[in-house]
């Protein structure tokens, strides 16, 4: 008879029930096979109506060092990620005594019932659980042992915290593509581990599930797969990258999802290319070599990726070439934390290239919006004849989220000013008989292309990143250099308009909070926090640079600025003291830089801390 | 004689065109750069093929052999890129219409040092299109310094003596898996312009190191790279003779045994007259291993050194439309509504 409780018996007060509100921290060996499980957990309790995100904290290894999943359920809706852990199953021995001292007072420790602990705590509950039992007494090939181990806790966890066994069957069902063998192997440990915490463990913690309707007509992915998901319902046509964490997983989807997206039912011919190029050099090259071709061309990469592509990205701004590059962003300098989250290329990417350049950035805020992203990205490189970076992160793209369901495109394809033959000819005979590449005939600094393979006599022209004139000559002039640069600047400019705009609320405060991408999620649920203590904020989430004019007229409309970013320079704010450097002195920086996503409380405590001044 | 409208004085070729409609903006290299030279023999090559130049798209690295495709085509679509990349800038926008014929020059740093990695990996997929490497063993447009290719001992005025040993790029090609390798020499216009010919037809990478020397910083004639030396030490394989698809093959001329012949995918052949020796481009390793013969006995070997007409190309390995994909219509290109249903469906929609 195992003894559950073996220190203390915790009372459970019947009313004080904690329902859909809690955090489970389950600790692994990377390379375990637990992602199955823990993934499991997660699809069969968003099944259940219930707000859930889940995250993979990960070392750079394949096999062998400590990993960390952490699942939050929240009834209110927040998918930011939380300090405290409430339940923590601890499959690793090396870090056992740790995980116990971050449990919360009256919170629950899983275990292996093999593995010995200091019993340094009477304020938590102990739940061993007999894994090697379970496992030698079910019929599992010695092969699978240790991933089949992995379910022992998803069977004992569903009986405690009352998940449904037939939901769990459904997300392992989903999990494996509903083949049954594997299904069934993984099923029958599960339902052995409930039947033995029915038996053997005494429920004497507060947490609970229970079905709520809090997703109804969400689906669940990753912002790497959204993305790549967004490109081929944007038309992607050409892609060519380079493996790099976190950033993988995006070019990996296209290949997994183009051949049945974008197979021509008529002909079986496809209509998108994907080439692994030999590195981030040649993947940039090529996709750059597609877009000037006409082809609406990509690359996904990382920091040290963008990094070797910031002279071709130069290059695509002065040819004015479109391209779309996702960057999933990792912690820098150097190769940092490869496998680890943050928001620091905001300013290398604002200037990538050497001399006068400028590029357009783009930041999904939600799994929801890469896909998004993913089509409008190719509008605005296309339409603007530039370079278009997506500044997407490791938090976004890697974990699985539970996200609204993708939303076909509101806006037809817009493929820019694209000369063929017969438009060709129109010009000319409007224009003096006469094509220019870089004549600015609209005013609006954008200027009209001929393709390869246009046939007409006087389509051809030469692509340079030395000085050219408007018809794309060579030239040292020093008037034209300044003219032509002048002219991408009012393209720029005017082009502004094609992007999309800062998602701004108004809660009538003088003090207003700044953000972009996935640091939505905790500033969000930092502004209901503060809001009970009857700290109102003003809130802007900016979606793209250059900036709109509505986020200059957020900065001149408040009197105290919190700019809150997942770097250690502020380097949003750096941007936004370029834009406006009159208000440069109402940025408060609520700044962190420790590879891990930021939660609401303190972000709260930091904003709080500076009211208090 | 009119065709489409206009007037022709009579020296048009198969496509009806004058070798004016081939040509580029005047050089701005030195005179008597061997680069001039080559691209004289593209423009005439092209034109007796009969390639319409609408149909053919240049691209280039840096350097000066990278600035000659300005020299030639006027009417081709052209990109200049950056050092040592033109082949993937090729590969991507030559996967926009894959009717237009790639013709990418290089020079010998932008190959074989900054450059080799996308070289190699360029012959390893075996990308259909023509990569001219102008060699002349120096960087001209810095002023002269040594390149990857100069040979070990060389003296330059400012350098001092070069200690590090060349690489030979047919060497490099040969052992990539390159379909198409030869060497030829600009002071040899007549084989330059069949090698020419024999690159533009095959179906796949034509990979052409031809000795160009620089007339400003590396003429000497005891150099590898100099026009004196290559005339003086020069060994072709064979005579090239370029029969197109639709002229009449007059076997007669040559005697039995005395040439080889290779079909190209389009049906051309190249004829090769024997010269002193007996010589089969079609096996690699007899390539490689008269390379290393040649630069044993300090000779200059030019020619057609090996050709696969069959290897599958980089286009074979996919799925591709008859129309050119950079003329799809939108409609193509995104799925429908329908389709985006069902994959939110798929992804355990709640």
């Amino acid at each position: 008879m195992v003894k559950n409780n073996p220190t203390k018996e915790v009372e459970i007060i019947k009313n004080n029930k904690i329902i859909n509100d809690f955090c489970i921290t389950f600790s692994t060996v990377n390379g375990s096979g637990s992602a199955t499980a823990n993934t499991t957990l997660m699809r069969a309790i968003f099944k259940m109506g219930i707000p859930v995100s889940g995250k993979n904290i990960f070392p750079s290894n394949i096999q062998g060092l400590p990993t960390w999943y952490t699942l939050r359920l929240s009834k209110h809706g927040f998918l930011a990620r939380v300090q405290e852990d409430d339940i923590v199953i601890a499959m690793n021995p090396s870090t056992i005594n740790k995980e116990i001292d971050c449990i919360v007072p009256g919170g629950a420790l899983f275990y292996p019932d093999d593995i010995k602990i200091a019993n340094t705590r009477d304020d938590i509950v102990y739940y061993p659980m007999p894994i090697r039992k379970i496992i030698k007494e079910s019929e599992v090939t010695p092969s699978l042992k240790d991933y089949i181990s992995n379910m022992v806790y998803v069977g004992i966890l569903a009986q405690m915290l009352g998940i449904p066994l037939d939901i769990i069957k459904e997300a392992l069902s989903f999990h494996f593509k509903n083949k049954e063998k594997p299904v069934n192997l993984n099923m029958d440990v599960i339902g052995k581990s409930a039947e033995w915490a029915e038996k053997n463990l005494t429920k004497s913690d507060p947490y609970f599930v229970e079905p709520m309707q809090g997703n109804d007509g969400w689906i669940m992915s990753d912002g790497n797969t959204a993305g790549a998901l967004g490109s081929i319902f944007g038309g992607v046509q050409f892609t060519a990258w380079y493996p790099i964490t976190p950033a993988s997983s995006l070019a990996e989807s296209l290949h997994e999802y183009i051949p049945e997206l974008r197979t021509d039912p008529i002909t079986g011919k496809v209509t998108s290319v994907i080439v692994q190029a030999e590195d981030e050099l040649a993947a940039i090259g090529m996709a750059i070599g597609a877009g000037w071709g006409g082809l609406r061309s990509m690359t996904s990469t990382s920091g040290p990726g963008l990094s070797l592509m910031t002279e071709f990205i130069g290059l695509a701004y002065y040819a004015e070439i479109p391209v779309v590059i996702w960057n999933v962003q990792r912690v820098g300098p150097s190769t940092g934390l490869p496998t680890r989250t943050a928001q620091g290329d905001i300013t290398f990417v604002k200037f990538m290239g050497h001399g006068d350049t400028d590029n357009i950035m783009l930041f999904p805020g939600s799994v929801n919006e890469c896909f998004e992203f993913g089509w409008k990205a190719f509008d605005i490189a296309e339409r603007l004849q530039t370079p278009v970076i997506v500044m997407s992160d490791l938090d976004l793209g890697m974990n699985e989220w539970m996200t609204p369901k993708f939303d076909y495109p509101d806006q037809p394809i817009d493929r820019g000013k694209i000369l063929w033959e017969e438009d060709l000819q129109k010009m000319l005979d409007k224009y003096q008989n006469e094509f220019g590449r870089y004549r600015d005939l609209d005013g609006d600094g954008i200027t009209y292309r001929t393709l390869v393979g246009n046939m007409h006599p006087k389509a051809a022209y030469f692509t340079r990143g030395t000085g050219h004139d408007e018809y794309a000559k060579y030239t040292e002039d020093p008037k034209i250099w300044e003219e032509s640069l002048m002219r991408i600047k009012k393209k720029f400019e005017k082009g502004k308009q094609y992007l999309p705009k800062p998602i701004i609320k108004i809660n009538e405060s003088k003090s207003g909070i700044i953000c972009v991408g996935s640091a939505s999620f905790p500033v969000e649920e930092a502004m209901d926090i503060l809001s009970k203590d009857h700290l109102n904020f003003d809130y802007m989430r900016i979606k793209s640079i250059p900036f709109h004019q509505e986020v200059i007229e957020f900065l001149h409309t408040h009197d105290r600025i919190y700019v809150v970013e997942l770097n250690r320079d502020g380097q949003l704010a750096q941007l936004l003291t370029l834009a406006a450097p009159v208000e440069a002195n109402k940025f408060r920086n609520i700044t962190k830089v420790d590879g891990l996503p930021l939660t609401a409380k303190w972000i709260a405590n930091e904003i709080r801390k500076d009211e208090e001044k | 004689m009119m065709v489409n409208g206009e007037i022709k004085t009579g020296n048009e070729n198969s496509a009806g065109l004058t070798r004016a409609d081939y040509r580029g903006a005047p050089s701005t290299l030195c005179q008597g750069c061997g680069h001039n030279s080559i691209s004289s023999q593209i423009v005439a090559a092209c034109y007796e093929l009969g390639i319409v130049p609408e149909k053919i798209a240049k691209f280039s690295g840096i350097g000066c052999s990278s600035k000659s495709p300005t020299y030639f085509l006027n009417r081709s679509f052209g990109f200049n890129g950056l050092h040592g990349r033109m082949p993937s800038i090729a590969l991507g926008g030559l996967f926009a219409d894959i009717t237009v014929k790639g013709l990418g020059v290089s020079g010998d740093g932008d190959t074989a040092s900054i450059g080799m990695g996308q070289f190699k990996h360029l012959a390893r997929r075996n990308m259909p299109m023509v990569y001219i490497v102008e060699n002349n063993g120096v960087y001209g447009l810095t002023k002269g310094q040594f390149s990857a290719t100069a040979e070990e001992g060389l003296l330059l005025k400012r350098q001092g003596i070069n200690t590090y040993l060349p690489v030979d790029i047919c060497m490099e090609a040969l052992v990539t898996n390159a379909s198409f390798v030869a060497r030829g020499f600009a002071g040899d216009p007549k084989q330059l312009k069949n090698l020419l010919k024999a690159a533009l037809s095959h179906n796949g990478l034509a990979i052409l190191d031809i000795i160009s020397p620089c007339v400003t910083f590396h003429n000497k004639e005891n150099s590898y790279h100099s026009y004196l030396w290559g005339k003086e030490h020069e060994i072709k394989l064979h005579d090239i003779e370029f029969v197109q698809a639709r002229d009449e093959i007059t076997i007669e001329d040559f005697e039995p045994g005395s040439s080889k012949e290779v079909s190209l995918h389009d049906g051309t052949v190249v004829l090769m007259k024997k010269l002193d020796k007996d010589y089969d481009p079609t096996n690699r390793y007899e390539a490689l291993r008269i390379l290393e013969e040649a630069e044993r006995e300090n000779t200059l070997i030019t020619g057609l050194l090996f050709v696969d007409p069959n290897a599958k190309t980089l286009f074979d390995r996919y799925s591709l439309p008859d129309e050119p994909l950079n003329r799809l219509e939108p409609s193509k290109l995104r799925p429908s509504a329908d389709a985006l249903e069902k994959l939110n469906q798929s992804l355990f929609m709640k």
